[in-house]
């Protein structure tokens, strides 16, 4: 086996499995412990710099990177008009900037606030670091290797694809350039890491809470007693 | 209609004489863990004050709590949309500079410090960071008006009073204060529940106390802000909320909370009252005025055979309802009428009722020289040192005349017991009184009695809940049913998240 099978057909799936079993098990044996773990109440105002510009960051380009994955000749087509394409690759430019900034002032408050450092952990660091990664590679590859959105679609779509549907293909990605082959791998690290990490509020979306009633309830034992009247 | 039994107290504040002794008790108990230091579930504050945390009454800065919303409500911090829109970062949440960073002193350097000129100090440590600290907050920072030239000036139950009434409150031979013992109110229609984006805070069904279920908090903070009376919590060290059980692990088996059982003042009375959870929507969101009278209103009569048959037909226990017809909170707030909500303006639906305070008129200035009207020392409402505007604003969502007629009572029995007891009161001035409070003469004596000798049991009626025997029908595992609950469950102690 090569290297470039074990990186692109071996690790992908590896991510993914530990990912849905860690999460399965740290959900049945450690509930208490799914939480965002924020510290806005320690720290406010710099978070909100930072939390708001990378969260609303991070959700436009996960949303693009998803549209394209869903419908990658819609996107090759769009891109077809020039004019099209630039929008295409500013709108995505403009985000992944958002996301940096926030996350540089979210590493920036984390390690110069004595407070936050107080409930900082290892694993926060460890995330820190590979969404820094992340993001400055994606960041790269926009700069260096222009119209990723067209090349996305033809290349990592399908190798997306391919490994979702357990033929993965590795000849489509293991020549692309090494930025590009960091980007991805990173991404399955990021996967991976999930039920290790805060980043398993995401998996927290509160959903339910768009339609429940204001007021919940929970009976314990609710049938009609009758009493011996009094 | 769909009735439903809730656990409902009544504070006393003419007995209350501001020991902290209940809030100790809870502390002892329930927040002595790291990330609980800064929590008072149980706090008592002087009045005139600013409160824990600092102005918690002012819902401009806390958005605490329902505003009006045409014919409905909504709450004050966000509705859905902006539930969405702002968790990312809460914009009115609280933090704790808003209460204070705890503390403790490094009692090492008194051992450990090098020989020198100087005696060796303790210096205040933040328990947070561990680093020197100048401690310039604490709980309790304006006790007795400790400091009012800021704090109590800024309380902001001000408003309204004239400039005049103000400035008299802090004339040294006026002032006045008073204590306000506070829980969390185990609302009907409770903010920190609605707010929840997790769906982890809920009221129980057979009790009606609101808890927290921490393996479903995700520390999205909104019942931090949602909770008016601030007493939703916030545990900076496992990123979860935590807030007062009414201690339901002594209540299930038939004994009062902490803070109930070791007050010292025997100021606390807790009851079962019955309640229509039809109407909790239509009641809060009535108009400002009408807000205490439907509250009152919301409690039913659980002496009713028709009111009896429909609580069984609800699945309420009978022993909830036998308990509901014996309460000393039913007496204080719907018979009686002298037991109000705290800010009903919030519009929570509190169910924790105050008796307000009568305080003696006490002196005042007259040509340099102090004087005390003994002849009326404590029967005149007029001379009364607090205005009647202010304590109206705490707890009748500024009606004065409701205010007014609670505090009558309190003057009648006071004058009723005069009569026995000394027997100086002007003919006809008590039958005047009672006239117009439209109290009897037995009633003031009952109410002497359950104010003034009431027994434990006869403060306390709240029937134990055999929880054990229907734990053990529906679910085999005990463990799990703890875990369940929010106590227990954790492999090992609860720490921060990964």
């Amino acid at each position: 086996m090569t290297s470039d099978q074990l990186l692109f057909g071996v690790f992908p799936y590896l991510c993914i499995i530990i990912a849905i079993g860690g999460s399965v098990w740290r959900f049945t044996s450690d509930r208490f412990s799914y939480s965002s773990l924020s510290s806005q109440f320690l720290e406010s105002r710099q978070l909100f710099w930072g939390s708001v510009a990378w969260h609303y960051g991070i959700l436009g380009i996960l949303t693009v990177h998803l549209v394209g994955f869903l419908i990658p000749d819609t996107i090759l087509w769009w891109n077809t008009v020039p004019m099209r394409m630039y929008f295409m690759e500013i709108t995505g430019f403009t985000l992944a900037l958002f996301t940096l900034v926030g996350l540089l002032l979210l590493i920036f408050r984390r390690l110069s606030k004595s407070r936050i450092r107080a409930v900082t952990s290892p694993m926060d660091i460890a995330l820190l670091t590979v969404l820094l990664i992340q993001v400055v590679t994606g960041l790269g590859i926009a700069i260096f290797y222009r119209w990723g959105s067209s090349w996305y679609a033809s290349y990592a779509v399908p190798y997306l694809w391919s490994v979702l549907t357990l033929k993965p293909n590795i000849g489509l990605v293991s020549n692309l350039p090494y930025l590009v082959n960091i980007h991805m791998l990173n991404a399955f690290v990021m996967v991976l890491i999930i039920p290790f990490t805060r980043l398993v509020h995401f998996l927290s979306v509160p959903i339910e809470f768009s339609w429940r009633p204001h007021q919940l309830v929970r009976w314990h034992r609710r049938e009609k007693i009758v009493g011996p009247g009094v | 209609m769909d009735v439903r039994a809730q656990v409902s107290m009544t504070f006393h504040l003419d007995k209350c004489i501001g020991c902290h002794t209940c809030s100790v008790a809870c502390k002892n108990i329930w927040t002595d863990r790291e990330g609980t230091e800064y929590m008072w579930w149980n706090n008592v504050e002087t009045k005139p004050g600013t409160g824990y945390p600092t102005k918690w009454e002012d819902q401009e800065q806390y958005k605490g709590g329902w505003q009006p919303k045409g014919d409905t409500i909504k709450l004050r911090v966000a509705d859905k949309v902006s539930t969405f829109a702002n968790i990312f970062h809460q914009p009115h949440l609280p933090t704790i500079d808003d209460y204070y960073e705890p503390w403790t002193y490094k009692y090492s350097d008194l051992f450990d410090a090098p020989a020198g000129d100087d005696q060796p100090t303790a210096r205040p440590v933040s328990l947070i960071t561990g680093e020197h600290i100048d401690i310039n907050a604490g709980p309790n920072w304006d006790d007795d008006l400790g400091g009012s030239a800021i704090y109590a000036q800024n309380d902001p139950n001000f408003h309204g009073l004239t400039q005049g009434q103000k400035e008299a409150f802090f004339e040294l031979e006026r002032m006045v204060l008073y204590y306000l013992p506070r829980i969390c109110n185990h609302c009907l229609n409770p903010a920190c529940v609605a707010s929840c984006p997790s769906g982890a805070l809920h009221k129980r069904g057979e009790d009606g106390i609101v808890l927290l279920d921490q393996e479903v908090c995700r520390a999205w903070r909104f019942c931090i802000s949602a909770c008016p009376y601030k007493k939703s919590y916030f545990n900076w060290k496992t990123g979860k909320s935590e807030k007062c059980i009414l201690c339901f692990p002594r209540l299930e088996s038939g004994q009062p909370p902490a803070c109930f059982h070791s007050c010292v003042g025997r100021i606390r009375y807790l009851g079962v009252v019955l309640y229509d959870a039809d109407k909790i929507e239509a009641y809060a969101a009535a108009p400002e005025g009408e807000l205490l009278e439907r509250q009152r209103d919301m409690i039913l009569d659980p002496h009713d055979p028709e009111i009896i048959k429909a609580a069984e037909e609800s699945g309420v226990h009978f022993s909830m309802v036998e308990a509901a017809q014996k309460s000393p909170v039913y007496k204080f707030v719907k018979e009686w009428k002298m037991a109000l909500p705290l800010h009903p303006e919030f519009r929570t639906l509190p169910m924790l009722f105050y008796v307000p305070p009568l305080l003696p008129v006490l002196g005042y200035l007259e040509k340099g020289l102090y004087n005390v009207d003994a002849k009326d020392y404590f029967g005149s409402l007029e001379k009364a040192r607090l205005p009647l505007k202010y304590l109206a604003n705490m707890f009748t969502a500024g009606n004065e005349d409701q205010m007014q007629s609670a505090l009558e009572k309190l003057l009648t029995v006071r004058t009723y017991r005069r009569a026995e007891e000394v027997g100086d009161v002007e003919a006809g001035k008590l039958e005047e009184m009672l006239k117009k409070t439209g109290l009897t003469p037995e009633m003031c004596e009952e109410i002497y009695r359950l104010t003034a000798l009431p027994t434990y049991e006869e403060r306390f009626v709240m029937p134990a809940e055999h929880r054990e025997y229907a734990t053990e029908l529906v679910n085999d595992d005990p463990y799990s049913f703890k875990a369940e609950i929010g106590i227990g469950g954790f492999k090992g102690r609860p720490g921060r998240g990964l």
